[in-house]
């Protein structure tokens, strides 16, 4: 099974606004965020504030000083770029409880192209004090994420994806805001990765347990804080480390496990991602062949 | 309270400091005195009750007036004004949500006030409370265009139990209003966005008196009371100067402030 994350989300956010009290704000993309399975089900506990992403996350702020829950979506390009100083001073310096649901991160988002593509938000919103960045890698935890968020007490930041994620988790399975998976145990290296790299990391150690190389792969779903000691464990057990993300290298999942690793000194690493260019136009799979978003750039990076 | 008491505490504050808006901190002291001593139900004992009114300073930077006002009222000493902008103080050089009593939205960042203040209107109706926000955004601010975002969403939300109030002090840092970006025909710019408008003299108590009972009044729209101000009112070497947007008085010009403001 495949879903995009970014129906899960707007999915869970119908589900849950069931038993539970919060607001939904959207900025004229209720229906490419999926925030619109919110809207259809509870329409005066939803406002579009049209096109104006600065205006709906101060907004969101003003609400949540009010002791509201809200979630606040739009393009992560939107989100992160454009919103970027509401987002820090109306939101995390005031350190209040808003989500901010921002979907089509990454280059794999396809046809829009680079002006949509989303490959620096991860790396903003990290770099704000209060902010917590999650990005889940399949529906069953972006569900399971949404349902943490409406208790989440400090301002959060949620990215998903536009097009259909593989399934990685089954319902029983655990995914909890901080703390990384370990989807597969190894000992020569561990590939770590977030959103649909995850799919990829789980398909490159199938092939490398073919070839005699044994490695882990991690879920580090949570890139802030992250989750610094299972980190730190890998590093010390396998001695190499791949991230892998939709996302620039710089600033956003290989930047934080680059940063831990500096100091540590206990593994080498390689960071798979978009390297500092902007994105393009492109099916979502020419897209990650074109970039080596795959199995091919994993196998390549562990050589 | 006397809109003079609270001057006199901006220039108390401002010179501690050594750092700070005087100019547009005094010109809004007058509404600042109608609304926390006349109009709004806030109670310093009580500062985050959910039945209470709202205040968001969006022209943040006039911090000091806020501070003086909220310490006259009792949210905290009138002394520790003089610990404004000091690393140790809670008294930050813009509004603190977090760290200071009786500041209902960290401002500080132009054009974002208004847009939270409608956050807390629509909370308002959505919860049936009859609580009113104000907020007060400058002359300048409204060069932003995020004060135009919030002004459509105001009206689409109908959102009449809040109040705006446009302080025209006509100067901004780098002159002029006129002159830097003009900003004229503020009455007709927000009637165009869907707003009801009253146009008065700022430092008229009578007339902010009836202008925010007009508001209150006023159903279906959001109300913006534009105030024509000068900056640096009741300090006579303040007024209307451009120098003093940002600048603390020296020792000779806050003893004459502080005298010219009826204190010692």
């Amino acid at each position: 099974m495949a879903t995009p994350t970014r129906e899960a989300y707007g999915r869970a956010l119908a589900k849950f606004g069931h038993d539970k009290d919060f607001f939904v704000l959207d900025a004229d993309l209720a229906k490419a965020t999926q925030t619109i399975f919110f809207k259809n089900e509870f329409p005066e506990r939803f406002f579009d504030m049209g096109i104006s992403e600065g205006d709906m996350m101060t907004t969101a702020a003003g609400m949540a000083t009010c002791g509201k829950k809200v979630f606040a979506s739009t393009f992560a390009i939107f989100a992160a770029g454009r919103a970027y100083e509401q987002v820090r001073n109306s939101i995390a310096y005031p350190n209040l409880p808003v989500v901010i649901g921002a979907t089509h991160g990454g280059v794999m988002i396809g046809e829009d192209g680079a002006s949509h593509q989303a490959i620096e938000d991860i790396s903003l919103m990290r770099t704000i004090p209060n902010m917590t960045v999650v990005v889940p890698a399949d529906a069953i935890s972006t569900t399971q994420i949404v349902e943490q968020a409406i208790d989440f007490k400090t301002p959060l930041y949620i990215r998903t994806g536009r097009g259909a994620s593989s399934d990685i988790y089954n319902e029983a399975d655990k995914i909890t805001i901080g703390k990384g998976n370990v989807l597969k145990d190894g000992k020569d290296l561990t590939i770590i990765a977030i959103g649909d790299l995850v799919y990829e990391a789980l398909q490159a150690a199938e092939q490398l347990e073919q070839q005699g190389v044994s490695a882990a792969v991690i879920d580090m779903h949570t890139v802030k804080p992250i989750d610094r000691d299972l980190v730190c464990e890998y590093a010390k057990k396998t001695h190499k480390i791949i991230t892998a993300e939709d996302h620039s290298i710089i600033g956003g999942l290989g930047s934080a496990v680059a940063e831990i690793l500096a100091e540590t000194g206990d593994a080498t690493l390689k960071r798979l991602g978009v390297n500092d260019t902007f994105g393009k136009s492109g099916t979502r799979s020419e897209l990650q062949e074109y970039f080596k978003l795959n199995v091919k750039g994993i196998l390549e990076l562990a050589k | 309270m006397n809109a003079n008491e609270i001057r006199k505490q901006i220039i108390e504050g401002i010179y501690a400091a050594k750092s700070g808006h005087p100019g547009g901190s005094l010109s809004i002291a007058d509404i600042m005195s109608v609304l926390f001593f006349e109009e709004m139900n806030v109670d310093p004992k009580n500062p985050k009750d959910p039945n209470r009114d709202r205040f968001v300073l969006s022209k943040g930077h006039a911090a000091p007036a806020l501070y003086a006002a909220l310490a006259l009222k009792g949210y905290f000493d009138v002394e520790d004004i003089k610990t404004l902008r000091k690393t140790e103080s809670f008294l930050q050089g813009h509004p603190c949500l977090n760290k200071i009593p009786g500041v209902d939205m960290s401002t500080g960042s132009l054009g974002q006030g208004l847009s939270a203040a409608n956050g807390m209107a629509i909370c308002g109706k959505y919860d049936k409370k009859d609580y009113r926000v104000y907020v007060i955004c400058g002359d300048g601010e409204i060069q932003e265009g995020q004060i135009w975002e919030a002004a459509m969403t105001s009206a689409h939300y109908k959102l009449d139990n809040l109040t705006l109030f446009v302080d025209i002090n006509g100067l901004q840092i780098d002159g002029p209003t006129t002159e830097v970006m003009n900003v004229a025909n503020v009455a007709n710019k927000f009637d165009a966005f869907g707003w009801n408008t009253i146009e008065i003299d700022g430092h008229n108590d009578a007339e902010i008196r009836a202008a925010i009972a007009k508001a209150k009044a006023h159903k279906g729209q959001p109300t913006a009371i534009i105030a024509q101000t000068i900056k640096g009112k009741g300090v006579s070497f303040m007024e209307n100067q451009l120098g003093f947007h940002g600048a603390a008085p020296n020792d000779e010009q806050y003893k004459m402030a502080i005298k010219e403001l009826g204190g010692n």
